[in-house]
């Protein structure tokens, strides 16, 4: 288990480590060809800023080498905005005072309907966690639905248990995105105060937990704005690591959730600049050439134009983050604001005009899935 | 007499094979696989679109000197790999089939035991099989034995641009082959598809370096004449490289 690696690890020496890195580290991680944890230390580190450029240019290449002049689209579906947790960072959480709505299956093939006829393939079902109404036979019946519709079919929903998910793998669901929020194991529980969610370690046994169900995809990150966001994407690189060792028939991608403005919540205690995070995606690239680095309508459209360029292999367009957000119920509640309200077909434009490929289906089911 | 390559029952005159993946947009991809002259293009079924019927790359490929080379990438086993294979002869209406499978998604390293596994099966249902496997002499026997078309060893790592890593094993499969070889990934460079060609493998699968170049038409143009000088070397029988100086007063002189 992973929490077995983690718990020898401290967080104030590893954020005081990635502090202490100097110039000469980066450049000994610059100059080599396998980069290890201690160089991903470096890379993220304040010495690194200088080298940005320099950074930007071998993301560049390598991620161009590793999947092309391509960009992945998909699309996220929330199917519900109930949840029983209280995180005071999140528009859904149980003490938020919002009117709830979890869409019926004819209101999950009418959105479905939409994000066809805007050509997506591969679809991202949204969650709160609400097991009464929203439990695994919900997902199970959603992803029933979808399957003859979708290419490709991920959840970011509540965690769960193993069986859960090999039942869900049997239905054709191909990867699952869990993130941690915070690997500040004391301090999660500031912002996680009611609920399953408060569980930081059934939380953090997730991914161990997909790997042996055979999910082909994991999606980590931690939630940049709760703690200090080099030191949490330390351990996102250390849980990586781990399971790319353990389940090596399993592909893995990060997303850098900025934590955003919505209703009713708690300010960003760590604020990363523009910059940083340009930094922190190409520390990401140079570590990892071969890891899936995602980026969402959370951020704006200047700095999603850019990124492509420089790691990021997959996005999202014209995403709405609420239930029946497309054509059911517009005015739902929204987890968070969208910062790149274009539409799918602008984005595309833009993605052309980069010179790259928007690449709508790299996903086919192999194996009989049961007909319904 | 022209210098051909026959595999099952296709005769190739361009000894350059191509894929479809990584390029910027399907125009540029178009031109590029026309000026490289290539007759076998291979494409990822999971690519493809398959209920629609004007999918967005197979429409770039319809030139009568094109064979389409349908791919299993993604598939992790050899039961997936069959399920994939059947599914790419009703879409494709080939029975052509470049079987890979790998598990690791990191490395996409080749699965040997599941490789054969599969690639016995679809010979037996009909299949043309050119199996994409690590550069391993006797794995290339086996696979002959149970009827593979061709066998397509690796250079290196796909994608990785790193060139002919496991010479000296393509080496001993290609002195020891009764089927085409074909030397597929990692070949970054014309002048390692040379090298390959003048070793005396059949051909070489070329996709990353020609799709992710600056000038992806040049490129592939710059590969078709490495491949034909490649190849024209070999036929001619190169000079070989001599470790030892070549006196001009022998030692053993004495003895004639």
């Amino acid at each position: 288990m992973f929490r077995e690696v983690f718990e020898t690890y401290n967080w104030d020496e590893v954020q005081s480590g990635i502090y202490a890195k100097t110039a000469a580290d980066v450049e000994r991680a610059l100059n080599k060809s396998k980069r290890d944890l201690e160089d991903f230390k470096a890379l993220i580190s304040p010495a690194a800023a200088p080298y940005l450029e320099q950074m930007a240019q071998i993301s560049h290449r390598i991620t161009q080498k590793r999947f092309g002049k391509t960009v992945q689209l998909y699309a996220p579906l929330y199917l519900s905005n109930e949840c029983q947790n209280i995180c005071n960072y999140c528009g859904f959480s149980f003490d938020n005072k919002i009117r709830r709505k979890t869409l019926s299956g004819v209101e999950i093939l009418q959105e479905a309907d939409y994000l066809k006829k805007q050509g997506f393939e591969h679809v991202l079902l949204v969650t709160g966690e609400a097991t009464k109404t929203v439990g695994v036979d919900y997902l199970r019946d959603a992803i029933r639905l979808l399957r003859p519709h979708f290419a490709n079919i991920s959840i970011e929903v509540q965690p769960l248990e193993e069986d859960e998910y090999k039942t869900l793998a049997a239905e054709g669901l191909y990867a699952v995105l869990v993130y941690q929020e915070t690997y500040h194991k004391e301090n999660y529980k500031l912002y996680h105060l009611k609920g399953k969610k408060s569980n930081f370690d059934y939380r953090l046994d997730t991914p161990d937990r997909l790997g042996n169900a055979g999910i082909h995809k994991i999606g980590l990150g931690v939630l940049i704005g709760l703690e200090d966001w080099r030191a949490d994407n330390f351990f996102t690189a250390l849980h990586v690591n781990y399971l790319e060792k353990h389940f090596w028939k399993t592909k893995y991608s990060i997303s850098f959730p900025r934590l955003r403005p919505a209703s009713g919540l708690i300010e960003p205690k760590s604020v990363i600049t523009d910059k940083e995070l340009v930094q922190l995606i190409c520390a990401w690239r140079i570590f990892n050439e071969e890891i899936e680095l995602s980026i969402s309508t959370r951020e704006n459209e200047f700095f999603r134009d850019h990124i492509i360029q420089l790691g990021a292999t997959s996005i999202s367009a014209g995403s709405k983050t609420n239930p029946g957000g497309y054509t059911v119920e517009p005015e739902s509640l929204e987890q968070f604001e969208i910062d790149d309200s274009r539409s799918v077909a602008e984005v595309k434009q833009m993605i052309e005009k980069k010179g790259y490929k928007a690449v709508w289906k790299d996903w086919e089911q192999f194996t009989e899935v049961e007909k319904v | 007499m022209t210098d051909t390559l026959k595999i099952a029952d296709k005769i190739f005159t361009s000894r350059l094979f191509t894929g479809t993946g990584k390029f910027g947009n399907h125009h540029i991809m178009e031109e590029a696989l026309l000026a490289s002259g290539s007759e076998l293009v291979t494409v990822a079924l999971k690519r493809v679109n398959m209920d629609g019927e004007n999918d967005d790359i197979l429409q770039h490929l319809q030139h009568t000197h094109i064979s389409l080379l349908p791919n299993t990438s993604g598939v992790r086993n050899a039961e997936e790999a069959i399920f994939a294979a059947h599914m790419a002869r009703e879409a494709l209406q080939t029975n052509w089939l470049k079987l890979e499978i790998h598990p690791d998604p990191k490395y996409l390293m080749p699965d040997p035991i599941e490789t054969l596994k599969a690639a016995e099966r679809l010979v037996k249902d009909g299949f043309i099989v050119l199996p994409y496997i690590h550069a391993d002499p006797v794995l290339c026997k086996r696979l002959e034995e149970v009827g593979v078309a061709a066998v397509m060893p690796l250079g290196a790592p796909i994608g990785s641009n790193m060139g002919l890593k496991t010479l000296e094993f393509l080496q001993i499969i290609i002195e020891q082959s009764n089927v085409p070889v074909i030397v597929d990934a990692g070949i970054g460079a014309p002048s390692h598809a040379a090298a390959a060609m003048e070793i005396g493998a059949d051909a070489v699968l070329v996709n990353t370096a020609i799709a992710v170049a600056g000038d992806p038409v040049k490129i592939a143009m710059a590969f078709k004449l490495a491949i034909i000088a490649g190849r024209m070397a070999y036929c001619a029988k190169l000079g070989t490289v001599k470790a030892y100086a070549e006196s001009t007063s022998p030692l053993t002189d004495f003895l004639n």
